[in-house]
């Protein structure tokens, strides 16, 4: 089992492409990987309750972890009780983390 | 393997046009403030962040002069990261792509930036602990 860390910077709003990584999100979980989709810039914008936030919450009831970049989330100005369920704010020290670590990280 | 972490970043967006600009040197600061020795390999348009002709300037619509302007120059805030990653302990090494550098005419740059190609990637992404690559949209 690898640890992944996924980093999504676009918006599904913009970029049909999104689904295609929350997609590969779902298919390394499905493997047996561990993974944590961090969501940053307008990447956190379907981190709103929203038409776009089931996908995000889908993927944490399968077990990855999403995260939503704080400073991001502030300079968009949502507030963490508007974020859809299971998706939890967090520092961007968490990529530094996962680097420091071994986790394979993935710019999207 | 020492506790020192060694990690390697690819950028390849030039300053003033994209976030991904600034969430690159969030991550490298946050690295060598940890005094973690932080590799950058600047490619494409990546090679102007450390270009030392970036320069302030006012701002007429909004009756500001340069001073009051404050316009961020992505030269001064690599010159301040390289500074705390030697305060830290650790270090940052720096290398434009060469070829990029001379398609642009940025070859003023901070004084510990290096002139190199592709395969310095290569070779950092192998002696590194662990490499992340910042593609350009």
């Amino acid at each position: 089992m690898a640890k992944y860390l996924l980093i999504e910077s676009r918006d599904p709003f913009d970029s049909n492409d999104v689904a295609n990584f929350y997609e590969m999100a779902s298919g390394l979980i499905r493997e047996g990987n561990e993974v944590t989709l961090f969501l940053v810039q307008n990447g956190v914008l379907p981190a709103r309750r929203s038409g776009a936030s089931p996908p995000l919450t889908s993927l944490t009831r399968r077990g990855a972890e999403v995260l939503a970049d704080d400073f991001s989330l502030r300079e968009r100005g949502i507030t963490e009780d508007r974020l859809a369920e299971g998706i939890q704010p967090s520092a961007l020290d968490i990529v530094v983390d996962h680097l420091a670590n071994g986790s394979k990280v993935i710019w999207h | 393997m020492s506790d020192k972490k060694t990690i390697t970043f690819a950028l390849m967006d030039p300053p003033y046009e994209n976030a991904r600009s600034t969430t690159a040197l969030r991550l490298i600061n946050i690295a060598a403030q940890r005094g973690y020795n932080v590799n950058v390999f600047a490619y494409e348009g990546a090679v102007g962040l450390p270009f030392t002709k970036q320069s302030p300037h006012p701002n007429a619509v909004h009756g500001h002069d340069a001073d009051e302007e404050d316009h961020p120059l992505p030269h001064v805030w690599i010159e301040a990261i390289a500074a705390s990653a030697e305060a830290a302990g650790g270090k940052l090494d720096w290398i434009n792509c060469g070829l990029c550098v001379d398609e642009r005419g940025v070859h003023e740059a901070l004084d510990f930036v290096r002139r190199g190609s592709p395969a310095d990637l290569w070779q950092w992404a192998e002696s590194s602990d662990n490499t992340l690559v910042i593609p350009t949209k």
